[in-house]
Order: structure tokens, then sequence, then C-alpha cells
């Protein structure tokens, strides 16, 4: 993919392992850590990390607004896990701000503490027929998906992948893995984005 | 059990899901607290994640005696305050501490040096837990004997509960050094470095050719100012751990002596804890960035950091680095 870059939110997380991924999907990859950072990029990933911190971090730097505004404007969005709670419409059980980027209620560890997190060979039909190795860390789940929301993949009976227009959230991360499809998936719709 | 399988299909405590808790808690701070208001603080503060435990390392310094892992129902209380991972610390080589809290679900589990030594010769065997570890390190064979046995996660020894820096310093930049060592090595060398290092040649190939350990490497031991935060991170830190320095900052002196609470634990000041605290995760994000350390420094106008101690003064019997090799 030639022109603008897609940027991975740097403020804390697995930022580097998105980078990577993304570049070995064929994509130019560059952190953002401000909003002139962000006025560089034609899609933003928000990767693993802590939600309640991250919420924080971009509230106490000025984030929040300049997020928003872009992705309401139709660039593509993508959510892993932390990144998913962060856009989602509320959380479930907390008064967590959020971006309202999804309109979904996410539950936060829903499956469990760390010991409960693992590898799942998980069906995503939107990206072919072969399983995808989805790895969920302390991962959250979709309680509740809007009406203008598609549920691409579940899990133990919940939705963990979703599309809403120009933005996406999974529950697991790709990013781990050496599965490139759902990296691909996103760098086509910044390529197809208007 | 390490990759267990579920019902559901589902393998949990595999070594990739392990590793990749330690990469989410990357560029974040986690903090040491002794009850469940110090871990609200520190989830207020921004913190990853909170390390609990009974006394903070410098009180345990000071304190003497034989550390122990905490008491579980101080730990339990504090996983039901913060929504934020909880890591809790074993004394070396004491797996049935360890098969205490995985039991108890805490989310990480720290071997530590801090803890008397429970065993003086070997590590607990990380690899059979489904919940993982960090272990500390002060150089790059330590580090790899840690992993060999099955961390998830290194972090520097420094030296804990000295609000002196300069052990993790050294620590940082031995590891830093010795894979940059490797990953210019001819290849014929590696199985003579692997057997130098003390650390097995299959950890000491991948060293050299991905330049960077297989797990991620935080800071710790002696962080006592968001500079010293900022400075880590600068020689390679992934993340930072805070072990004594912001909650003896915050701590109520009488006199110039520590204060305690009915149940023991130290009275801090709790809008001077979030604030230090604060400024400790704001250094660590923008730790390339002077200005924002200079407001991070500023925004602690009151507080002092800890006093401190002069490594070098220490006899070897009060160092807590050197335990377990």
């Amino acid at each position: 993919m030639g022109g603008r870059a897609i940027g991975v939110l740097a403020v804390q997380g697995d930022v580097e392992e998105h980078v990577r991924a993304l570049e070995r999907s064929g994509a130019r990859a560059i952190t953002v850590k401000s909003s002139s950072d962000l006025e560089e990029v034609a899609g933003l990933v928000v990767p693993g990390g802590e939600s309640t911190t991250v919420m924080l971090l971009l509230e106490r730097f000025g984030l929040v607004e300049p997020i928003v505004e872009r992705v309401r404007a139709g660039m593509p969005f993508w959510g892993t896990c932390m990144g998913m709670i962060v856009a989602a419409h509320d959380v479930a059980g907390f008064e967590q701000k959020t971006l309202d980027l999804l309109d979904i209620t996410v539950r936060r560890n829903a499956f469990g503490r760390q010991i409960a997190s693992a590898e799942v060979a998980l069906a995503i039909p939107a990206l072919g027929a072969k399983l995808f190795p989805a790895i969920f860390i302390r991962a959250p789940w979709i309680e509740r998906a809007g009406p203008g929301v598609e549920v691409l993949a579940s899990h133990d009976g919940h939705g963990v992948f979703v599309r809403q227009g120009n933005a996406i959230g999974t529950s697991f991360h790709p990013e781990l893995t050496a599965d490139r499809r759902v990296h691909e998936y996103f760098i086509e719709m910044v390529a197809t984005a208007v | 059990m390490n990759g267990s399988k579920n019902s559901n299909g589902a393998k949990t405590g595999t070594v990739k899901v392990k590793r990749g808790l330690a990469q989410m808690l990357k560029g974040g701070v986690i903090m040491d607290v002794v009850t469940p208001e110090q871990a609200a603080i520190a989830q207020e503060a921004g913190a990853v994640a909170v390390m609990a435990l009974e006394r903070i390392p410098a009180d345990i310094r000071a304190m003497g005696g034989v550390a122990r892992m905490s008491d579980l129902s101080l730990v339990q209380r504090i996983m039901d305050t913060v929504t934020i991972p909880v890591m809790a610390k074993v004394r070396i080589g004491h797996f049935v501490e360890a098969q205490c809290l995985e039991a108890l679900g805490v989310d990480f589990i720290d071997e530590s040096e801090v803890l008397t030594p429970a065993d003086d010769k070997y590590h607990v065997d990380k690899a059979k837990f489904s919940v993982p570890f960090v272990c500390g390190a002060r150089d790059l064979g330590e580090a790899l004997r840690r992993v060999a046995e099955g961390a998830a996660m290194i972090r520097s020894k420094g030296e804990a509960g000295s609000g002196n820096i300069v052990e993790a310093v050294r620590h940082m930049r031995a590891i830093r050094d010795a894979i940059a060592e490797l990953s210019v090595a001819p290849e014929e060398e590696l199985s003579a470095r692997a057997r130098d290092l003390g650390a097995p040649l299959e950890l000491v190939k991948e060293i050299a050719r991905n330049k960077r350990l297989p797990v991620v490497l935080f800071c710790a031991g002696g962080v006592s100012t968001p500079a010293d935060a900022a400075l880590m991170m600068l020689l390679g830190a992934e993340g930072i751990f805070v072990g004594s320095g912001i909650f003896k900052a915050a701590a109520i002196l009488e006199n110039g002596v520590a204060q305690y609470d009915e149940n023991g634990f130290p009275k801090v000041d709790p809008s001077i804890a979030l604030r230090y605290a604060k400024a400790i995760v704001d250094a660590t994000l923008h730790f390339e960035d002077a200005a924002a350390i200079v407001a991070a420094s500023k925004s602690l106008a009151g507080a002092r950091p800890m006093h401190g101690i002069d490594v070098r003064q220490l006899p070897e019997s009060q160092m807590l680095s050197v335990r377990g090799n």
C-alpha cells in the first residue's frame, strides 16, 4: 500500500507488535502519541493494553476529541482488546469513560482473570474457512451489539469481532500471531476509505 | 497447569498467553501497594498493574527478619478493589507459595529476591504454571536462565528499597550490552558464549537472531523520581516497576519518623501519593520529552523523593540483588 501511513496509538500497550504486523502485511505504520501525529495517518489502530490507564492518559493528553472527530469523519479505526473497550459505547458494570465509536456494550475480563487467558481456533467466516489462531488475554466480550453492528466472530456465545461502518473491534490479539488476515482486512478498509 | 485444554477448545496457560500479558503492560508503570486504598490510588494515577505486598521493600529492609509471601486475604482484598492486573511476590524457589497465588487467581507472580529466599539453589519451575511469572536479573545470563525456567517477563533487579537507581542502571546496561554483543557475534562463537553466559544455547541463538529478549524487559529496583523512570526507559526498559519510590515519598512523618496506623501499615498522604504516582506515569510515557519530565517533576511540589541509601555503604549481607542467580 502506498500513500498515507496507518497509525498505532502509542500511549501504552503492545504498540510495536502492531507496527510490525502492519509492516509485514505491506502497510506503512507509524506511532501516534499526539494530535499532530494523528493528522499524518489514514487509519488508527488502538493496541492491547490497560483500558483504565489508556483512557486516563488519552484525556490527560488531549487526544480524545481529535480521535473521535477523525473516526466520525470516516477514518478507519481498529481496537484490539483494550482498544475495543476504549471504543465501546459503554462497559458493563463500570462507570468507565469511552470514545463511543462502536455501538456495543463490552464486559471487561469477561472470560476471567489471567489464568483464563487462552488460545482459541476461531471461526471468522468473513476471512475464509481456515480457523484463526485467536489469542485472548484478560479479554473482554461483547455483551450487546446495536442494530448497525455486524458480529463477525463469536466465542463461548459472545461476540468477539465486530464491525460498524469504518470501525472494527476484536477481543483477541491478531498482532501476537503470524496469521495476518485481520491486519490485511483492516489495511483493505483503509485503502478503500473515502 | 501449563497448556491445558478446556472443554470449549481453548488452550490456557500457553507460553503465548503468558508472555502476551507482559506485552500488554509495555510502556506502563507497575506500583507496589500494601493496602486496597493504595491500590485504588495507583489505578487512578494510571498504573497498568499493582504489586500487592505487605511491606514495601524499604520497610522490609528496615525491619529485617524473614520476608515471606503476603497475607493472602490482603492480596484478595486488593484483587477485589482494582480492575487492573494484580501481581504478588513469592520467595525464590518457594513453589508452594506460587501454587497458593495461582489458586487465589493473581494475574502475575514475581519470584522475588526482595523476599527471603526459600531455596538457595533452585528457582521455581515456572513452565509448569498457568499463571505467568516475572523474575529479576542482573545480566543477560541470569535473565536467560529465568526464561529457560519459564519466566514470561524479566525485570532488572536493581537494589530494591534503596531509592538509588545505580544498580538498575548497571543491570539494564549489562543486559543491553550483552544482547548487542551477541547480535554481532560470529555463529561459531555462540556455543562458547552460551557456556560463558550460563544460558541455554537455543536461547542464545534466538537472541543473536532477534537482537532482543524473547520476553518483555522492565526496570525495577531504585526508581524514585520521574527522571529516574525516564532514564530507565531511555536505557531500554519497556516499562517500570516502582516499589518504595511512591509511597515512601508520600509517607507521613513526625519528627522524621514514619507513622503507622493501628493495623501496622505506614500512614501516607493520599493526595501526595496520587500526584507522585501520576508524575512517574507521565514521565514513563513521555520519556523522550524533557519538557514533559520537567512538567511531571514540577507537579510534585511539596513532595520529596525518599531519602535513599548509598549502596556502596551496604554490606553484602544487606544487598537484596545478590539473592538468586
